[in-house]
């Protein structure tokens, strides 16, 4: 082991630790496939509304398959429903801007994992809200390790199988705004949103973004005003510090402000 | 900028960001104030997309119609914890009805 391993998460190196009972195995895959299930489904709103935005049924199954992070992939296709290519550099944006957060669980996940190379690139690949939750919530390092592996397969299969269901599906549909598409990817996006406002922070940051976005739609090309909503989170979040809840809390296997997509 | 160049670009920086977390000396990402900024960065341009997808028009102009109601039928549900997938199936389905009875 060298000296760049983690300190807090002893006992990551091989034979230190003794193999998980099967009962507790058993017990981390059933939890990781119950939630990849009850996650993974959501891929059919995705799915249709990815094709109801202009893409085709191999541009939303690259989207789940690469991209692989639910609100990134909602946002894109939202911004490209409202905007079309015009505003595709602010749909890149803010798809990029969303899966930030990924990288902050990466930091934690990857102590946890100590996977490298070929391992390492796809632990990066699966890291997610759900796979790091189910992940950080098992006491001992194997079940973590295995709760993490476990979960981001069982999403990433759940997912992608339903988001080609639901973009044959929306391809079999016809006009979308007639069939209130457009309003089916509000309502995600406030799905979406809701279990973020769990602290004042949080509720302020969005009541701000949302004023920024009203009043700036009228007067700027679309995508734009959700760019200009983010400055809301470093509004506030410079304003003062210690009534914040941090990026990653592990209570109830629940990442604080997670989304309920990848 | 084609339709592919869009998907590969977007899919690329989500992957790099989620490598970023692997590579990336935690130190360097871990000041109190940018955790705060990182964490309520979704929340901000989730709400913003929310106003844009419900009340933006075409041309960015304000409109009031069905997607008002759906979205306000989704707090609802969000509300009685209503699961993901309800809240967006019924969302479309409520303005879908809004739009048949003819208004919105």
């Amino acid at each position: 082991m060298t000296e760049a391993g983690p300190a807090q998460n002893g006992g990551t190196g091989e034979g230190q630790e003794s193999p998980l009972p099967s009962v507790r195995r058993r017990e981390v895959i059933r939890q990781a496939w119950s939630v990849g299930g009850a996650t993974g489904t959501y891929g059919v709103s995705f799915g249709a509304l990815a094709v109801a935005a202009g893409l085709d049924v191999w541009q939303a199954q690259a989207l789940s398959f690469v991209m692989f992070t639910g609100a990134s992939q909602f946002a894109l296709v939202g911004i490209l429903a409202a905007g079309g290519l015009a505003a595709a550099p602010a749909a890149v944006a803010t798809a990029s801007m969303l899966g930030v957060r990924n990288g902050l669980y990466g930091l934690q996940t990857s102590l946890m994992l100590g996977a490298t190379g070929l391992r390492r690139l796809a632990a990066a690949h699966l890291t997610i809200d759900e796979s790091t939750a189910v992940g950080i919530a098992q006491p001992e390092p194997p079940a973590q390790r295995l709760g993490f592996w476990q979960t981001g397969i069982a999403v990433f299969v759940l997912w992608n199988a339903s988001t080609l269901l639901g973009s044959l599906l929306g391809n079999a549909f016809g006009d979308p705004r007639q069939l209130g598409l457009d309003a089916a990817a509000a309502g995600a996006f406030v799905a979406l949103l809701w279990p973020r406002l769990r602290s004042r922070d949080a509720t302020a940051t969005a009541v701000l973004a949302a004023f920024v976005a009203l009043v700036s739609a009228p007067l700027v090309p679309a995508g734009i005003p959700v760019l200009l909503a983010a400055v809301a989170a470093v509004v506030v979040g410079l304003r003062h510090p210690g009534r914040h809840e941090g990026p990653l809390e592990g209570g109830d296997g629940i990442l604080t402000g997670s989304d309920p997509t990848p | 900028m084609t339709l592919w160049l869009v998907v590969v670009t977007a899919c690329v920086a989500c992957y790099l960001f989620k490598l970023a977390g692997y590579l990336v000396p935690e130190r360097v990402v871990s000041g109190e104030r940018t955790g705060r900024i990182t964490t309520l960065l979704p929340v901000a341009l989730l709400s913003g997309l929310v106003v844009v997808q419900t009340v933006a028009g075409p041309g960015g102009q304000l409109v009031v119609d069905a997607r008002v109601v759906a979205v306000g039928v989704a707090v609802g549900l969000l509300l009685l914890r209503a699961n993901f997938l309800v809240v967006v199936l019924t969302a479309g389905t409520v303005a879908a009805i809004v739009r048949a009875v003819g208004w919105g």
